[in-house]
């Protein structure tokens, strides 16, 4: 019954949608307000109907309703409460639902948030997002039913995928639709603008919040899911160049474009139909993405269901929603005036040179993502394009971007010297290359990568240091701290966010330069040494838990006569599933991780042991929350938050706007 | 059929990625496997080096790697011995030639066009910044003369 419910809403909320779509739109052509004004409580209802639907499937999963197929196919009564509601988006439909649930909930966000947005402009924007919704929801309902029902009920179900049934990959997928999702409120906004005629700094400032929130998201997503990698998949990659990664990283740097140039837009008023551009491809990346990952027309490890016609019917949204943007940007930008004008060197110059790298790099994964369908349909040549390519044709970007980065954001709008800035930045250049030729000393091995990206790091690192400085000014100690704690949250989000991405470089360039590896047969009282520190298997154990049968290790991890902990690597095999996964033990510290996973038994009653040395392995993911702790500051920013509320706070302009 | 080599790349998982048993006693030529294995794929496991796969046609490979290395073939030679048997797919590199080249010069060739057009797009904006501050015409300073004046 409850089940029926939620179906009948998914339905409900499918009808509203279209309407929403379509009647707002019609309204703003004609100046008809009382049209427009569907706009508003149809975007709330379709959320509060898609919450509905959603709820339903949720509460369907918790009491293991084996009536429903998905729940079938995706659960077990036995499965952990976590799991069980985790597990209603590890599957296709379920995660189209959270996917759709998202999508109305950004328009219920843009509805209850747009108070100030002008009547036209917000009917239009609520119109799109209504038209993306019913897209989804029309692929929902007629090619991927949560709600089918079984003619004949099992006893029980299936149970999830035991790679899924983990903490950091159950919170993965609704950070990453979050963030892909969040998009779609920027090509709504794009959308919306082309067909007004007007993008100025007002509109700018309303759309930065959505793709700030969005990358936000997207970067907790995808530390998430490597994270997951690193630890689950039992040899310590946490990045693999796969397609369904590399569908969520495209959007990544999109967005990360984006959020620069549109900070151009709303303190400049150039770059308007670059940034109108720029946010229509983003969303054509976040669906490339879902696309990617549910055809099946890529193999990858982790795509999770693989249907032709479902991807037919992915590509025909995409090409819809891409051939309508697209279409309106020839049409319109032209009508796009940029008022703001600038010199050669200028912050917005380099902010058009931050968007090219970025912009690039991504096109540059696009291109070898797709390399091998296209070289075998055109070419007839089967080939893979790997891990080895992409690092290869990345890391140049990377490179430069890392370079030029604390010197542009350092600049002056309008009109620079380069030279003023540099001099501010020299202590932080040398110390940084201190850092990079202290690295390449101390190495063993003689790479470049490890003391290059050292070098960015601290780089990144220290440019944001000196950049906050400066903000603050000459004064006594106890006034720059004060001046600091005063600064606009913006640019500590800034500062944070940059620093953060130095952060990763180091930890990423370290941890593939100077790793250490051992595998070996071990028996129980094995002693053995790795990169210094000394590994000691004491035991191997069978446990039972509460939907798995686990291999457990025990060992002790000491370094010269210091015990440092124990570790318990596990071999864990869900037999209702007929899967085994690794669950690698780690000892976690800041400058280094000891990585153990237990491999087969032996024919000598010995076990494989694998262990590595992962020197700054946690920099990786420390960067990454740094990056979205940024962007969650620049958020918080109170002219966003003014902005929002103006309405009421007429009065006084806010300060820091006076200031700039 | 894609379902159930996925299915069976991971039930074959207890056997793990490169094993104990499998490791040569020369140090330098085990690193040259290494590095050989990570880039060669598995085929069975979609994008997945014989060096992380743990399906067992990945360690049929490594072994066959590890063969070609101790009866004294180059790193070249190994590779061509590979792919002569598997076909170019088991390349994680794929090759810069022919039709390729589009694949490897795609990036750089972007970046050029992009950097053109950008620097084309700036020189506009700051000429654009030139009209925009130029002097005062000699009608305008007139006028401005005689507010001054007044």
């Amino acid at each position: 019954m409850i089940a029926e419910l939620g179906h009948f809403a998914l339905i409900l909320a499918f009808v509203l949608s279209i309407v929403t779509a379509i009647v707002p739109l019609i309204g703003a052509q004609q100046r008809w307000h009382g049209w427009m004004a569907v706009a508003e409580p149809g975007a709330v209802l379709q959320f509060f109907l898609t919450g509905v639907a959603f709820s339903a499937l949720t509460y369907a999963f918790v009491v293991s309703d084996f009536s429903l197929r998905l729940v079938v196919i995706n659960s077990h009564s036995l499965k952990p409460m976590l799991y069980k509601v985790t597990g209603v988006w590890g599957n296709h439909e379920g995660s189209m639902l959270l996917w759709v649930l998202i999508v109305t909930f950004f328009g219920a966000v843009a509805a209850w948030r747009g108070a100030n947005l002008p009547p036209s402009l917000r009917a239009r924007v609520l119109a799109m997002q209504s038209m993306v919704a019913a897209a989804f929801f029309a692929f929902i309902i007629f090619s991927s039913n949560p709600f089918e029902r079984m003619a004949i009920p099992p006893f029980d179900g299936q149970d999830l995928n035991p790679l899924l049934q983990d903490p950091g990959l159950a919170f993965h997928p609704p950070f990453l639709y979050l963030g892909y999702v969040g998009l779609s409120m920027t090509f709504s906004f794009a959308v919306a603008a082309l067909l007004e005629g007007r993008v100025d700094a007002a509109w700018g400032r309303w759309v930065r919040p959505y793709t700030l929130a969005a990358w936000m998201f997207l970067t907790v997503g995808i530390g998430l899911g490597s994270w997951w990698a690193y630890y689950e998949l039992g040899w310590g990659g946490f990045w693999f160049w796969d397609p369904v990664e590399n569908a969520s990283f495209m959007p990544w740097l999109i967005a990360a474009a984006l959020l620069h140039c549109a900070i151009v837009v709303e303190k400049r008023e150039a770059l308007k139909s670059w940034t109108i551009l720029l946010a229509i491809i983003a969303f054509g990346f976040s669906m490339v993405g879902a696309f990617i990952t549910r055809s099946g027309v890529l193999t990858s490890v982790h795509a999770f269901a693989t249907d032709p016609e479902r991807g037919v019917f992915l590509l025909m949204i995409l090409g819809w929603f891409m051939l309508l943007g697209l279409t309106l940007f020839a049409a319109r930008a032209p009508v796009l005036q940029s008022k703001g004008v600038f010199g050669v060197v200028s912050r917005e110059s380099v902010l058009v040179l931050n968007n090219l790298l970025l912009a690039v790099s991504a096109f540059v994964i696009f291109v070898g993502t797709i390399w091998p369908l296209v070289s075998e349909l055109f070419f007839d040549r089967k080939l893979s394009v790997g891990p080895p390519f992409f690092n290869m044709a990345f890391a140049p970007f990377m490179l430069a971007l890392g370079l030029v980065l604390p010197i542009g954001a350092m600049l002056p709008w309008k009109r620079a010297q380069v030279g003023r800035i540099t001099r501010k930045l020299i202590p932080a250049f040398v110390l940084a290359v201190a850092v990079g030729a202290l690295a390449y000393a101390m190495q063993t091995g003689r790479s470049a990568l490890g003391p290059i990206g050292l070098f960015l790091g601290a780089w990144l690192v220290m440019g944001s240091f000196v950049d906050l400085m400066a903000r603050v000014g000459r004064a006594s100690l106890k006034e720059r701290l004060q001046r600091m704690m005063r600064l606009p949250r913006a640019d500590w989000g800034k500062s944070v966010a940059h620093a953060g991405l130095g952060v990763t470089f180091a930890g990423v360039a370290a941890m593939m330069a100077w790793e250490q590896e051992d595998i070996r047969v071990a028996h129980p009282g094995d002693s053995f040494e790795l990169a210094g520190y000394t590994l000691t298997l004491n035991s191997i154990s069978e446990e039972q838990g509460p939907n798995y049968v686990a291999t457990v290790g025990d060992l002790t991890l000491s370094r010269g006569d210091r015990e440092l902990g124990t570790m318990h690597p596990e071999k864990r095999i869900y037999p209702v599933a007929g899967m085994p996964t690794t669950e690698a033990a780690l000892n976690i510290g800041f400058t280094r991780d000891i990585y153990v996973s237990l491999g087969d038994p032996q024919v000598d009653g010995g076990w494989a042991v694998r262990s590595y040395y992962k020197p700054l392995a946690n920099w990786i993911w420390g960067g990454s929350i740094l990056m979205a702790l940024g962007g969650f500051l620049s958020l918080t920013d109170r002219r966003y938050r003014v902005a929002a509320g103006a309405a009421k706070v007429p009065s006084r302009k806010p300060l820091e706007v006076a200031a700039e | 059929m894609k379902r159930l080599v996925l299915l069976l790349c991971l039930l074959a998982a207890p056997s793990w990625a490169v094993q104990p048993d499998e490791i040569l006693d020369d140090p330098a030529l085990e690193e040259r496997a290494r590095a050989l294995s990570e880039d060669l794929r598995c085929l069975v496991c979609r994008n997945e080096s014989i060096d992380e796969s743990n399906a067992p046609l990945a360690r049929d490979l490594r072994l066959l790697v590890r063969e070609r290395l101790v009866a004294g073939d180059s790193d070249a030679e190994v590779m061509a011995f590979v792919v002569a048997r598997y076909g170019e797919y088991v390349l994680l590199t794929p090759k810069a030639t022919g039709t390729n080249l589009i694949l490897w010069l795609a990036g750089p060739a972007m970046m050029i066009i992009g950097l053109g057009l950008g620097l084309a797009f700036l020189r506009k904006r700051s000429r654009s910044e030139a009209t925009a501050e130029r002097a005062l015409t000699e009608d305008e300073k007139a006028r401005l003369e005689e507010i001054l004046s007044e």
